[in-house]
């Protein structure tokens, strides 16, 4: 696989990354190195191996349904880069609603 | 002209009913001050560990169970990409290609009593996301604000997402459709449905069709429906456009619409250029979820009957109207209790008048319900009892319910301590009718004077005179058979 097959300005655009016209073409030939490495992996023979979402083994990990204490709320807005009042204030939503 | 049809798929979301968050400790509560229920998980702080809240998980099961889904043996999360700041993390946890249920069919029932079926796609599990407010326009628009608040404390709730196949047809389906899901959840316990709180927010699919072609019309996604009666409104209001729009040679666009409750219209709501690219992959922080027999048989154990089978079980074998039997099964409680009277006495119908007659007036009137009064359900059994035998008439039947609603006890024990009962003996009522002749002199006048109407009266009088005893059909015909010999 190589850069050609990668879209790197779009997936710039869906990171929220400003990229110039350099870096494009550096990042797109960096993952399509990336790409071809773990593009190795297609050599091997999986027909019996069965399809997995985790490495890990553990299944059905839950907790009970108990309330524990939230952070307090100076905390929590103390993190934040913009608040007012109670609230968290971002950037103006800019939603399919818009 | 051509007849049209409306083709309608419903998305629905409803968030669980949970004492805490999906995936940490946070309290799981409808308002409250403002970021007073987050915490690392629920803010996305990096390092934090989202756990699977198991009541959620038996929620969508038990939901799944019940209207008929396949539950798959493997279930996974996945994180869908976006930014937005209604979620801290940049991505919202939820189910990509194996949800927790697919498949399935909700069954529900029109105003006039006639069954439908809706096919479900599929139900998955998701956090829900933050609350923002859009602050710094005049309108309250999100299109003129300068800048948006967030609360989080709704983010990371649990909300299921239904997903419906396109098996609806028109408003009042739609209408009847959601009615049936809320209904279910309700009687399951898995949400409160409070569409006035949120808890139950959806979005419809509208396109039209002419009446027996098997293709799709280009469809329309609505939202911002807020109600049960702006869901109907909206979705009336979009196929009437869209009717128009292809009635006079146009092509309806595939776009999103929102309902504007004020102006009763859908307006187009102006769609990002990009198609949406969730970059959908399994979250590492979790791990997958593997159910077997004995998981799925315990679970389906604890389902109780469901709304739309108690529907059917009232209206096709007690024969109760859809009215009454949408009433009660809208009331679990009250109908779980008009099924201890009817297993009592065995008469559905009359159950049925006592129960949502005046037994729900005195519920209304004191404020205690039903089946917390002293009207024990054996004891409803027992006057319905002695009204079928007709050893009390109707009369003293809806005294006894008054008796049993303000003190439990016995209400043959009351009739036979008062002597209430039923006065057939031809003699006794005889006598009565003969004092109510005699002190009406100038009714009986008229009734000879051909004025029939007057009967209803002096019915009446025998009643009061016997004090409610005697038996109303036997005055009538002994007053009839007096009067017409004379």
């Amino acid at each position: 696989m190589s850069s050609e097959t990668i879209d790197v300005r779009y997936v710039a655009q869906l990171a929220r990354i400003e990229l110039t016209d350099d870096e494009v073409e550096r990042f797109g030939a960096q993952l399509g190195n990336l790409l071809d490495h773990v593009g190795r992996l297609a050599e091997l023979d999986t027909a019996s191996v069965p399809a997995t979402a985790q490495v890990i083994e553990s299944r059905n990990v839950l907790r009970d349904d108990v309330v524990r204490p939230s952070l307090d709320r100076e905390t929590v807005l103390a993190q934040a880069p913009k608040r007012q009042g109670a609230f968290f204030r971002v950037p103006r939503i800019i939603a399919e609603a818009e | 002209m051509t007849a049209w049809e409306a083709v309608i798929g419903i998305e629905c979301h409803v968030e669980l009913r949970t004492a805490s968050k999906m995936f940490c400790g946070c309290q799981n509560e409808f308002g409250g001050e403002p970021n007073t229920k987050v915490c690392p998980v629920c803010l996305g702080m990096p390092g934090a560990l989202p756990v699977p809240n198991m009541r959620a998980i038996d929620h969508m099961i038990r939901a799944g169970i019940a209207l008929g889904s396949e539950i798959p043996a493997f279930s996974k999360f996945d994180r869908k990409n976006y930014f937005y700041p209604d979620m801290p993390k940049d991505y919202q946890i939820s189910q990509y290609d194996m949800p927790l249920t697919q498949g399935g069919v909700v069954r529900y029932w029109l105003e006039d009593g006639t069954m439908k079926e809706c096919r479900l796609t599929r139900i998955h599990l998701e956090e829900d996301t933050g609350k923002s407010t859009h602050a710094g326009s005049t309108d309250g628009r999100i299109a003129g604000s300068a800048y948006s608040l967030v609360d989080f404390n709704r983010a990371g709730v649990p909300l299921m997402e239904c997903v419906s196949e396109p098996d609806i047809r028109s408003a009042e389906e739609a209408v009847a459709y959601l009615e049936a899901l809320k209904r279910t959840f309700v009687q399951l316990g898995v949400s409160d449905v409070k569409m006035e709180e949120g808890s139950l927010r959806c979005d419809a699919n509208v396109s039209i069709r002419p009446i027996g072609a098997s293709e799709y019309g280009t469809k329309t996604e609505i939202k911002n429906m807020n109600s049960f009666r702006s869901v109907y409104r909206a979705i009336e209001s979009e196929i009437e456009r869209q009717i128009a729009i292809v009635e006079s040679g146009g092509r309806v666009t595939q776009e999103t619409r929102g309902w504007d409750e004020a102006r009763g219209v859908t307006h187009p709501m102006r769609s990002k250029e990009q198609a949406h690219d969730y970059r959908y992959f399994p979250d590492p922080d979790l791990v997958p979820m593997e159910f077997n027999a004995a998981t799925m048989e315990i679970l389906r154990s604890t389902l109780p009957e469901l709304p739309t089978a108690r529907f059917e079980r009232y209206t096709k074998q007690f024969g109760i109207n859809v009215k009454q039997a949408t009433q009660l099964v809208d009331n679990a409680q009250l109908a779980d209790y008009f099924d201890q009277c009817v297993a009592a006495c065995g008469n559905a119908h009359q159950c049925v008048n006592f129960v949502l007659g005046d037994l729900s007036r005195l519920s209304n009137e004191s404020g205690t319900p039903v089946y917390y009064s002293n009207a024990r359900p054996e004891y409803v059994a027992e006057v319905i009892d002695m009204l079928e035998k007709k050893i009390i008439n109707s009369k003293i039947a809806k005294e006894l319910i008054e008796r049993i609603w303000e003190a439990a006890g016995s209400p043959r024990a009351i009739v036979e301590r008062e002597g209430l009962s039923q006065t057939s003996d031809p003699g006794a009522v005889e006598g009565f009718v003969n004092d109510v002749l005699a002190a009406n002199e100038k009714v009986v006048a008229e009734y000879k004077a051909g004025k029939t109407n007057v009967m209803g009266f002096l019915v009446g009088q025998v009643m009061k005179t016997s004090r409610g005893k005697a038996d109303p059909a036997l005055a009538g015909e002994l007053l009839r058979k007096k009067l017409d010999a004379s």
